[in-house]
């Protein structure tokens, strides 16, 4: 069997813990080697980064084969920036792919109503796009008061995000801007 | 950053200032205690002792929004103890230009005031220009016009009891962080600041940072191993979504946005393109067209052509000296002048200032979207507190959007560092990754603009390049290459053809006339011919300095540290030879360099030194800061709109009447507004105490993620305040129960936490409390967790960036009921 590093320091670490443990007349091997299988045998590891702030810690996702489900997220120990290292909340993100508060649907609110509607992406987006469309066509200044070309829609506004990777950051703004928004502004703002 | 999170190992003082590191960039401590086992000092300057204050050698409490006033005492310091490092200053920094005879400054105003208008014409600025047009020096910096004189002049007013008096510190404390920052103005010393919102977040915001950047010009520590200007930005990809140009002022790359007088591509380029007659200046901006040309390309492919301008026409205009900020936005939308809104992956009504305003206009708006990972206080904005949905009309959409490890993408950290990140499982439920809800989205409206014979404007919908599919999802890789930009044709340039389609290398063969096409030219060359470099993973470091140039890839062209041709002497050899960031190496005949090249990291610029190893000019050589025209580092910097130098004035709500510095309290060009939800009340008995936010640990922003992850909420259930053990006694307030917290703006229940970490601060003779609080909660999770403290900051903001003031405001705190 080839053993990575990262082997190494787990079944290392599980003797030391075991190794401890014998002092007080217990032998902990079976139950460690259990716990290591239970969790991150036959899993796969997915690099990723940390969603929280701007450190760009590395971290390591396990998902399960069978299940497709992230199982255990860790600290990456090959990233020079935290070594495997994460803060409170970036040791949390498994907590953020396992959630039963996560927003699993498309979600209307009707003018004037008190309640949400469930909905399908198809007919929400359709409908986005007929407001777009009515409020930009409505509100659209080709000419300012000076006869200046300005072809800006003052009637919408966008806010957003921090939160998107680049290439979305970038898809975002070239939609916004051939729509000819101008109140386009997100988190680095304030 | 200038420079990156590593590279703060490299430091000998640390300064942390305007940001708790600590507790909100944990793994950065890790680089800081690394510095402080090697012999640095940590210097934390904060208005609360935080956990950063606990690993600090030298702790100095100062009151919120007056952290000018705090380190122009530093420059006074610097200057008059002859800390500065001459050479550097001389040959890097504009401190030896003479000044025109227009420029004065007068009692807290600067000449060039126009009180009607509520700005400065900064014609009044100007340096006396030589006989070829650039400007006239004093390299013994005596002249009393020069600007090293005039800043001299300037920060005398900044004397310890004077400093002491406004910001609380005690002078004792002042002495000691001078003292142990200024001793890295010296050519083996680094010294770095560490900042964060405690700094942007004031009316002076900008010029904040500004002080710190002429103390650490002063010094010499830009460009540096161990120094530079490091701003710690709060979101994960806060830098990638800037440089994407997802602000009302910047299109991607840091390109201005278009205004209506610049009718023209020639006009925006006239415009927005440096000049500078000075050959030794390398004015990179001067390539401000090829990038403008490139990204129109990007944006509208074979339909931006030579013959229409590059469908230049087709970017929106913005009004002339009109802003289109955060604080105009809502005030616009509060005025029902937007009738359509997009809150994309953010949480507006929770994470602006004067979120009372912000939510009573959600409720103008005809319709709104809202795209998250969980429901959050804008997308149920309807039936929150105070809200009646049967009286408010606007349409919500809420779209579930995939989390940050269900999709693949690069993200961009605070040290400029592109890094490739994969997909670990599937989004939950019917959520999407964003990229693939605005690729659909935008098919739609395009769908209606095709059908549309009639529709207002299409040209821009129509034509916009949209071919980022691969199976009809979205996919990261075509955009990434679209903004690492590619040839649009068969193009050769000098001895080398490059073929149509082929990814461009890097930034400095982008073109002005339509061959090139780029999303964004800092990011050209991070997908290029030898792959995904922000995907890179290879841990080796030559530099010995934990530079590790090929782990992902950062902008601009793979530069880990920025202006690092100051790092050198003007004859390329490193100031400090222990820590190397870039030195020239080359064969010297008689004392010339015969030839040569830069080792180290990748350096601003291909040309060699300024001066030969004897000491004589080159004519082939650049000036290190390449970024600005005339390729000096701004001591003096006539670009903003409150003045050349920093000037300390209080927050546009403060505790006190008198400014000590001057007969001008506020600055005077702040942005303000006018609506009925724009309270500010300075001195006003009913809200004696400073307030401030701040973050913990253990949440993130408004907690919009963190709020609902379990093991955080049971380590940060609530919101609370904290307050001195001297102000709880004077309200009868013990820790641990409910209080009262009120501004003129709206008011909060918190849990009072009584402790040492706050204390009062005399100002001008006076005790002044100071309150603070964490901004990460709302009311719609978790149960009893409290309102957003942003209920309680003012709508006021900075004159340059029109960031917030949310750093310093004024509160009353009560026992409840009380």
């Amino acid at each position: 069997m080839k053993l990575t590093r990262r082997d190494f320091l787990k079944i290392s670490g599980a003797a030391t813990t075991g190794l401890a443990l014998n002092g007080l007349g217990l032998d902990l091997h079976p139950v460690e080697a259990y716990a290591w299988e239970l969790r991150t045998k036959d899993a796969k590891e997915t690099p990723s980064i940390c969603c929280f702030c701007a450190v760009g810690c590395g971290i390591l996702c396990h998902t399960d084969k069978k299940t497709g489900k992230v199982i255990y997220t860790e600290g990456d120990a090959d990233h020079p920036i935290n070594g495997g290292a994460l803060c409170a909340k970036g040791a949390s993100a498994y907590q953020i792919a396992q959630n039963d508060k996560r927003a699993a649907n498309v979600l209307y609110r009707a003018p004037n109503s008190d309640k949400w509607q469930v909905k399908k992406w198809d007919w929400a987006l359709k409908e986005i796009a007929r407001r777009v469309k009515k409020t930009r066509d409505a509100s659209f200044v080709a000419k300012n008061a000076q006869g200046q070309i300005v072809n800006r829609c003052d009637g919408i506004a966008s806010v957003g995000s921090a939160a998107m990777d680049n290439e979305e950051c970038w898809l975002y703004q070239t939609m916004l801007r051939a729509l000819g928004l101008f109140y386009i502004e997100h988190q680095a703002r304030i | 950053m200038t420079n990156h999170w590593i590279d703060l190992a490299n430091s000998d003082c640390i300064l942390i200032m305007g940001s708790n590191a600590a507790e909100n960039h944990p793994i950065s401590f890790r680089w800081v205690m690394k510095a402080k086992d090697g012999g640095a000092t940590v210097i934390n300057v904060d208005p609360r002792y935080t956990r950063t204050s606990t690993k600090a050698d030298i702790y100095a409490p100062l009151r919120s929004g007056t952290d000018l006033a705090f380190l122009g005492g530093m420059i006074k310091y610097i200057v008059e103890n002859d800390k500065y490092f001459k050479e550097y200053i001389l040959n890097y920094s504009n401190a030896s230009y003479i000044l025109g005879e227009k420029y004065g400054f007068k009692d807290g105003l600067f000449s060039g005031f126009n009180a009607d208008k509520k700005a400065y014409d900064a014609s009044n600025w100007g340096y006396v220009l030589d006989e070829q047009g650039i400007p006239k020096k004093d390299p013994t910096l005596q002249d009393p016009r020069c600007v090293f004189q005039l800043m001299k002049d300037h920060y005398s007013r900044y004397d310890l009891d004077t400093v002491a008096s406004i910001t609380g510190t005690p002078k004792a404390d002042l002495l000691k962080v001078y003292e142990a920052y200024s001793a890295t103005g010296v050519p083996t010393k680094a010294g770095t600041i560490m900042y964060a919102m405690g700094w942007c977040q004031h009316t002076v915001g900008v010029q904040n940072i500004r002080t710190m950047s002429i103390i650490q010009v002063l010094l010499g520590n830009m460009g540096i191993a161990g120094g530079g200007v490091n701003a710690l930005r709060g979101e994960s990809n806060v830098q990638g979504s800037t440089d994407a140009g997802l602000l009302f002022h910047i299109l991607p790359g840091y390109l201005p946005t278009p205004t209506a007088s610049l009718q023209t591509l020639a006009d925006y380029n006239k415009k927005n393109t440096p000049t500078t007659k000075d050959p030794l200046s390398a004015n990179w901006w001067q390539n401000r067209p090829k990038y403008v040309v490139s990204l129109l390309k990007a944006l509208y492919g074979d339909a931006a052509k030579p013959e229409n301008d590059f469908a230049y026409s087709w970017l929106p205009k913005g009004e002339e000296g009109k802003a289109y900020s955060w604080l105009d936005l809502f005030d616009a939308m509060y005025a029902r002048q937007i009738q359509g809104f997009f809150a994309w992956g953010m949480n507006p009504a929770c994470s602006g200032a004067n979120s009372n305003k912000t939510r009573e206009a959600l409720a103008n708006l005809e319709w709104m979207v809202n795209v998250n990972v969980f429901d959050n206080e804008t997308a149920s904005f309807w039936k929150g507190p105070g809200m009646d949905p049967r009286k408010i009309k606007t349409e919500v959409f809420f779209l579930p959007c995939a989390a940050f490890l269900e999709k693949e993408g690069s993200i961009s950290n605070s040290g400029r560092w592109a890094q490739w990140r994969y997909k670990a499982q599937e989004p939950v439920g019917e959520s999407k990754p964003d990229g693939d809800i605005i690729l659909e989205l935008f098919n739609e409206i395009r769908t209606l603009y095709q059908k549309d014979k009639k529709a207002r404007f299409p040209d821009p919908i129509l034509n916009l390049k949209w071919d980022y599919a691969t199976k009809h999802q979205f996919d990261p890789h075509l955009v990434a290459k679209a903004i690492n930009g590619f040839w649009t044709k068969d193009t050769t340039i000098g001895d080398k053809t490059y073929k149509k389609g082929e990814p461009v290398a890097a930034f400095a063969l982008l073109q002005a006339d339509g061959s090139t096409s780029c999303g964004s030219w800092i990011y050209c060359q991070s997908y290029n011919a030898d792959g995904n470099n922000m995907a890179r993973r290879d841990k080796s470091d030559p530099s010995g300095i934990g530079l590790y140039p090929k782990w992902s890839w950062a902008w601009p062209v793979n530069r880990r540290i920025i202006y690092n041709r100051a790092s050198v002497d003007p004859t390329g050899k490193p100031w400090n030879p222990n820590k190397v960031v870039v030195e020239y190496v080359g064969e010297v005949k008689d004392g010339k360099y015969v030839s040569g090249s830069w080792k180290g990291d990748v350096p601003d610029g291909p040309w060699p030194p300024l001066k030969n190893p004897d000491g004589s000019s080159r004519q082939d050589g650049k000036l290190a800061f390449i970024m600005k025209s005339d390729g000096y580092a701004s001591i003096f910097g006539p670009g903003l709109k409150d003045g050349p130098f920093p000037e300390h004035y209080e927050p546009l709500e403060c505790p006190v009447e008198k400014n000590p510095l001057s007969a001008q309290l506020n600055s005077p060009v702040a942005a303000t507004f006018k609506s009925a939800r724009d309270v500010i009340k300075s001195c006003d008995p009913r809200f004696p105490f400073v307030g401030t936010t701040y973050r913990v640990t253990e949440h993130w922003q408004t907690g919009v993620l963190t709020r609902w992850l379990p093991w955080l909420v049971e380590a940060e259930p609530q919101l609370f305040v904290e307050m001195s053990e001297q102000l709880a006694q004077l309200r009868g307030i013990k820790n641990g129960e409910k209080v009262v917290v009120e501004s003129p703006r709206g008011s909060l229940e918190a849990v009072a936490i009584v402790t040492k970490r706050f204390k009062p601060f005399t100002v001008q003779g006076t005790e002044i409390h100071q309150v603070g609080l964490p901004w990460h909660f709302g009311w719609i999770y978790p149960p009893d967790g409290g309102d957003s403290a942003n209920l309680l900051t003012p709508s006021v903001g900075d004159p340059n960036t029109r960031i917030p003031e949310s750093k310093a405001f004024m509160v009353n705190v009560r026992k409840k009921g009380a």
